[in-house]
């Protein structure tokens, strides 16, 4: 970790890369700031602080070791879940079962700390899916019953169960197509994942923004369009196969399902969090990172490629 | 005794006070924040929770602390000694009564306490009340105002801590807390007008935060 710049870790590499092109992004913002004094850059200029400040979150639990990574995943699931409670509706006796809730988080990252799968795969969609209806019998009210039945253990599902396969993955170990480059194949997965994406994120609208026509889904999501998704799929496919082999025990061809995986999902966790967005009438689901809107909103895509990104890992490589 | 007082202080809002506000409740700006920089001056606020206080005062640098002083209920916070300590010396309320028929002028204390440079944060609708709902504002703080014209209302609008923490329940359930500010008000000459633009001011603030049903 201390020899950042002559280190063999390819964790340690892609953060190299990944620092420069944040100091590239900085001189270009500067320099647009400097160029056009009229046009308001505030946002872009929030949007990029804020990056330099989740990579090196990011960066720091990752190379700290298993431990800080999954107690850093568990605090993202944390903040993701209180931020879903805040913007939803809830009812007033619902506070204990919401409670409750919340402490569901403890117990699925501690199940993929000691390497549960049996128990960190069933807890959240089978016992919480059992508890929290039982929990909220116990109430006794069963005005917008469904309503709170449905809408908790989503939230569950979503901002917990879905986190928590980034934490799983930081236990898995080296593989025997990855053996000579790194003792751990956790962070580089976790990376890959993380990275494609963020990335794919920002291919999507590139694309969408230079040559995007038809829109894709014009009732949730007015500004994504056909040839922003194929572009962001495609280019993140690419991504894969270039980096696969480099982060991860899988092979190129396989990096490159991974990448459209990752592409796809991406983009339909993207829409899902638009479409609650919508039905709640919000612009962000909340203010907490500047220029980003709230962490659901810079988690969306992940909430859906991190669970199929590690199942597809999983089922290939181990 | 002071100084053992003064640092327990400082101690319980750097090492409890803070990290609760800031990481487990969370704090949502809705504008941007419009603050005293310095005494004297009066922040005014929506009441749901004990929590509204030890927010109210985590938005202020920590070298405002030995200014800031929330007013508060003589007879709900000084009903027992071991409270009217807590209260008084680490959370640094200033006493008031709310009793009608007193003598002195309850406000006399607020008034001082303003000549001295301080910070007050005041409740105006006098009590937590119902969770989520704003209930009528007191005439007091148009009355405080219009003795001390020159002093800056800030006023506060807080969402979401009657559902974190609600009147009577004892476990905090997170809930982010939504703040909308205003540009501090000053006493234009008439009572009536004084409490009306803030009532009109805290029902735009309201607007600004798209708040969830909580039935």
């Amino acid at each position: 970790m201390f020899n950042l710049f002559f280190s063999d870790n390819p964790v340690v590499i892609v953060f190299v890369v990944i620092l420069g092109l944040l100091i590239v992004a900085t001189i270009i913002s500067y320099i647009l700031r400097k160029k056009n004094s009229e046009h308001d850059y505030t946002e872009l200029k929030q949007r990029i602080n804020s990056w330099w400040v989740m990579v090196a979150m990011f960066a720091f639990a990752l190379l700290s070791g298993v431990t800080a990574s999954i107690i850093f995943f568990g605090f993202i699931s944390f903040l993701a879940l209180k931020e879903y409670f805040s913007i939803i509706p809830t009812r007033k006796v619902d506070r204990r079962v919401l409670f409750w809730a919340y402490l569901s988080i403890p117990l699925q990252f501690y199940w993929a700390s000691i390497g549960w799968y049996g128990m960190f795969i069933i807890f959240i969609p089978v016992y919480m899916l059992l508890f929290i209806p039982f929990r909220l019998v116990l109430l006794g009210e069963t005005k917008h019953f469904l309503r709170a039945a449905g809408s908790i253990h989503w939230g569950l599902m979503i901002t917990v169960f879905s986190i928590s396969h980034l934490a799983f993955l930081t236990i898995l170990p080296a593989t025997e197509a990855n053996a000579n480059t790194t003792s751990f194949s956790g962070p580089g997965l976790i990376l890959f994942t993380v990275l494609l994406t963020q990335l794919n994120d920002v291919a999507q609208y590139l694309w969408g923004k230079s040559l995007g026509k038809r829109a894709i889904v014009p009732h949730i999501s007015p500004n994504k369009t056909w040839e922003g998704f194929l572009g962001g799929v495609f280019t993140t496919a690419l991504l894969g196969t270039l980096v696969a082999p480099f982060l991860t025990p899988l092979e190129a061809w396989y990096g490159f399902l991974a990448g459209a995986i990752i592409g796809i999902a991406g983009f339909i966790g993207d829409i899902t969090v638009s479409a609650l967005k919508r039905e709640l009438d919000i612009k962000d689901t909340s203010a907490m990172i500047p220029g980003h809107g709230g962490i659901l909103d810079r988690l969306d895509s992940l909430t859906f490629t991190a669970p199929l990104f590690f199942h597809f890992v999983r089922y290939t490589a181990f | 005794m002071k100084l053992i007082n003064h640092t327990l202080r400082l101690l319980f809002f750097i090492v409890i006070v803070r990290p609760l506000v800031k990481i487990i409740i969370g704090l949502n700006y809705r504008n941007l924040p419009s603050l005293p920089k310095s005494g004297p001056g009066i922040i005014v606020a929506n009441h749901n929770s004990h929590l509204d206080t030890m927010v109210l005062i985590s938005l202020l640098p920590i070298r405002l602390l030995s200014q800031v002083q929330p007013v508060a209920a003589a007879d709900y916070f000084l009903s027992n000694p071991i409270k009217a300590w807590f209260a008084k010396s680490i959370i640094g309320i200033l006493p008031i009564s709310r009793e009608k028929s007193c003598q002195s002028d309850p406000l006399a204390d607020c008034r001082s306490a303003l000549n001295d440079g301080k910070i007050l944060i005041f409740f105006p609708e006098g009590s937590r009340g119902e969770p989520e709902k704003l209930t009528e504002f007191k005439f007091g703080i148009a009355k405080l105002a219009s003795q001390c014209p020159e002093v800056p209302v800030y006023p506060i609008y807080m969402h979401g801590l009657g559902k974190a923490l609600p009147k009577g329940k004892f476990v905090l359930v997170p809930f982010f807390c939504d703040i909308a500010f205003h540009p501090p008000l000053l006493f234009g000459g008439e009572r009536r007008d004084f409490q009306n633009a803030l009532v009109k001011t805290f029902e735009q603030l309201k607007d600004k935060v798209k708040a969830p049903s909580w039935d």
